[in-house]
């Protein structure tokens, strides 16, 4: 075991692919010599070639359409997106075009893609560089997306994405990147792609999340078992197909859910967790299921992001409010 | 404006002239004339409604089959929506092309050993793609290239720009076709651009670009023949613009020409017509006839009328096939949607 920082488990997953299997290729906007804006491909290009891990020209359309290209020729392409803000320059080849081969050649082509993107607010970054555009991809057959939270799942999800046969978006949230570190076994090892995780058990309420929303919900479950209510905290860890049975099985339990998202209220993955609770578990709940999201705007100037990012007061409040329903 | 045969069959550029034997132009006739035919009973059978989607070909033999038949078996074609024929001559089977109109999944079910993609609906994304296509084969060493068309139109896209100058930075071996038939649906080329040739946009990206008579089938042969060797020698893509034009509609679903192209303007192109003046050549050579022309005639209508039958017979398409083409293998949400159409199914 060693410790590792999530952007250290990241890199260690990009390496032991490209050791493995010679078709893994890394590319974008200065993953190569630089080894990345957040230095993700670090050393990379050194170890394995300019074959192997290369930059592109400025153009993210084309990187996904390189992509899915080098993907027929029998590659397994992990291109990035430099922030997932980018996403809309690239939204044909993603939603359009690699989510639909499979389907569209009667099964005959596949798309082994694995898109890496940064996304996710605290870190004062300039416009559309932070925004939680995961609902987007999210609502695309033929796509998974995949959101680690802590430096192990990040390394089996990254290598069980770049594995998987069908495009995987892989989105990685800045604030997650060095914010703390984590044990991760040296060897390989996959984290499955159709499996929420149980971070912390509990029996009073189901809290459930992803990415650094993770985080502000164990945090408020520390603050909340202090006044004796014992949180459950979900990791959705894919946030595209949701992993039901996971959800549903604790629902039963603790009869009492919030769903936890950074994204704004419109958008995000909850308003689909809210539902598929309904419809599958409503005679179990003692309350309705309450989101906590941030405000229908447009992701907020870098220095409102305090007042405008949801944190584990506002999750706190919203437990309160179930609890007391 | 690169040409070999003027519109009198004439050779005016003998230095240019494709090493092709007899049998071989013949060949390149044969096929110009069945797609022709092709294309008239496709208008046809879609009036008829036993076709779907369909985008009118006549006009376009000689740079759609002129291209086509400077291609070997592994090089891969990424087609436009109205580049059906290359499809064909590359190996796709009628019935299924007809299937592809219709809008059924085994249409798009490219048989073993065909190198292609089913028609792109999505304009310029063939061009991105086909960047990464021949990416692949220059990191594999493969001595094969990656072929794509777009229309005058697709040249407006951001796609377009990023295909030509990905292949271009990466000196991928990749053949970008613009089939210039002057307009997009209603919208004539000088709409589109200021430029004065549309080859000319080869220059954003460095590579070389050639405008080509696309009416003219040797020229278009010699002109792609060219780019493939240059390709698979590691010199590059190149930008082949064919200077064409669509005698048909858009497409079938409702387009009306009149309301956007003069008579005159389809005088002048028909005069232009890429069977008539190649006929006219080889028959100055004693190589074609009435006769043969006819059998090709003949032997096309009775291959579609064949294949239409098959498409007739093909199964029906459950929920249950769309399904399992989605993933490998399936998600919680969809294995449960596939026990539901399954029930629904057997009733």
């Amino acid at each position: 075991m060693a410790q590792m920082t999530m952007i250290q488990a990241i890199t260690d997953a990009l390496r032991t692919e490209l050791k493995n299997d010679e078709n893994v290729l890394v590319f974008g906007e200065d993953v190569g010599q630089n080894g990345g804006v957040f230095r993700a491909t670090e050393g990379l290009q050194d170890e394995f070639g300019e074959d192997r891990v290369f930059d592109t020209p400025l153009a993210e359309s084309a990187i996904g359409g390189l992509s899915i290209g080098l993907a027929l020729e029998g590659f397994r392409p992990v291109p990035e997106i430099q922030f997932f803000g980018f996403v809309y320059e690239v939204m044909d080849s993603i939603n359009g075009q690699m989510a639909r081969t499979r389907y569209r050649s009667g099964n005959t082509k596949q798309q082994p893609i694995t898109i890496r993107s940064p996304f996710g607010g605290g870190v004062n970054t300039p416009e559309l560089h932070a925004d939680s555009l995961e609902g987007l991809v999210a609502q695309q057959p033929g796509l998974k997306v995949v959101i680690p939270s802590t430096p192990y799942d990040a390394k089996g999800l990254l290598l069980a994405s770049i594995r998987d046969n069908d495009p995987v978006v892989f989105l990685e949230h800045m604030k997650l990147y060095r914010s703390f570190r984590g044990e991760v076994p040296e060897e390989e090892y996959t984290v499955d792609l159709s499996k929420a995780d149980v971070k912390r058990e509990g029996k009073d309420v189901t809290l459930i999340a992803y990415g650094a929303m993770v985080h502000a919900c164990l945090k408020a479950a520390d603050e909340l078992e202090k006044n004796n209510i014992n949180a459950e905290v979900i990791d959705l860890r894919t946030v595209s197909p949701i992993d039901v049975d996971t959800i549903i099985k604790s629902v039963e339990k603790t009869n009492r859910v919030v769903v936890v998202q950074e994204a704004q209220r419109q958008a995000g993955v909850a308003a689909n967790i809210v539902t598929e609770i309904q419809e599958r578990a409503i005679l179990h709940l003692e309350a309705p299921v309450l989101r906590v999201t941030a405000p229908d705007t447009v992701y907020p100037f870098s220095e409102a992001e305090d007042i405008w990012l949801p944190d584990h007061k506002d999750i706190m409040e919203k437990v309160d409010q179930v609890i007391n329903f | 404006m690169f040409q070999i045969l003027d519109e009198n069959g004439k050779i005016v550029n003998k230095d240019d002239m494709p090493d092709l034997s007899d049998d071989e132009l013949k060949e390149l006739m044969r096929r110009m004339v069945y797609t022709r035919v092709l294309d008239q009973r496709s208008i046809a059978l879609n009036r008829q409604g036993r076709l779907g989607f369909y985008a009118p070909t006549a006009g376009q033999e000689a740079s759609q089959l002129g291209s086509h038949f400077a291609l070997e078996k592994e090089d891969f074609i990424l087609p436009g929506y109205r580049d059906v024929p290359q499809l064909i001559w590359h190996g796709l089977p009628l019935y299924q092309a007809f299937l592809f109109s219709r809008g059924h999944f085994h249409g798009n079910q490219m048989p073993e050993g065909v190198n292609a993609l089913s028609p792109q609906i999505i304009i310029g994304a063939q061009y991105v793609q086909t960047a990464g296509v021949a990416l692949g084969k220059k990191l594999r060493g493969n001595k094969s290239v990656a072929v794509t068309y777009t229309g005058d139109g697709g040249t407006s896209q951001g796609d377009f720009y990023e295909g030509i100058n990905f292949a271009g930075a990466y000196g991928a071996p990749a053949i970008f076709f613009v089939q210039n038939n002057h307009f997009a649906i209603s919208v004539p080329v000088e709409k589109q651009t200021a430029a004065k040739t549309l080859a000319q946009k080869a220059i954003a990206a460095g590579i070389e670009g050639i405008q080509v008579d696309g009416m003219d089938v040797l020229a278009m042969y010699a002109v792609t023949k060219h780019a493939r060797e240059r390709a698979i020698n590691g010199e590059g893509p190149m930008l082949i613009e064919a200077l064409t034009y669509r005698y048909g509609p858009h497409t079938m679903a409702g387009d009306d020409p009149t309301r956007y192209r003069t008579e005159d303007l389809n005088n002048e192109w028909e005069k232009k017509d890429p069977i008539v003046r190649f006929r006219t050549f080889l028959e100055s050579k004693k190589l074609w006839s009435e006769e043969e022309e006819n059998k090709v005639i003949e032997q096309a209508k009775e291959d579609i009328k064949a294949a239409i039958k098959e498409t007739d017979k093909y199964p029906k398409q459950k929920v249950t096939d769309l399904i399992s083409n989605m993933y490998e293998e399936l998600p919680q949400n969809l294995k449960e949607q596939m026990e539901e159409y399954k029930e629904k199914e057997s009733k």
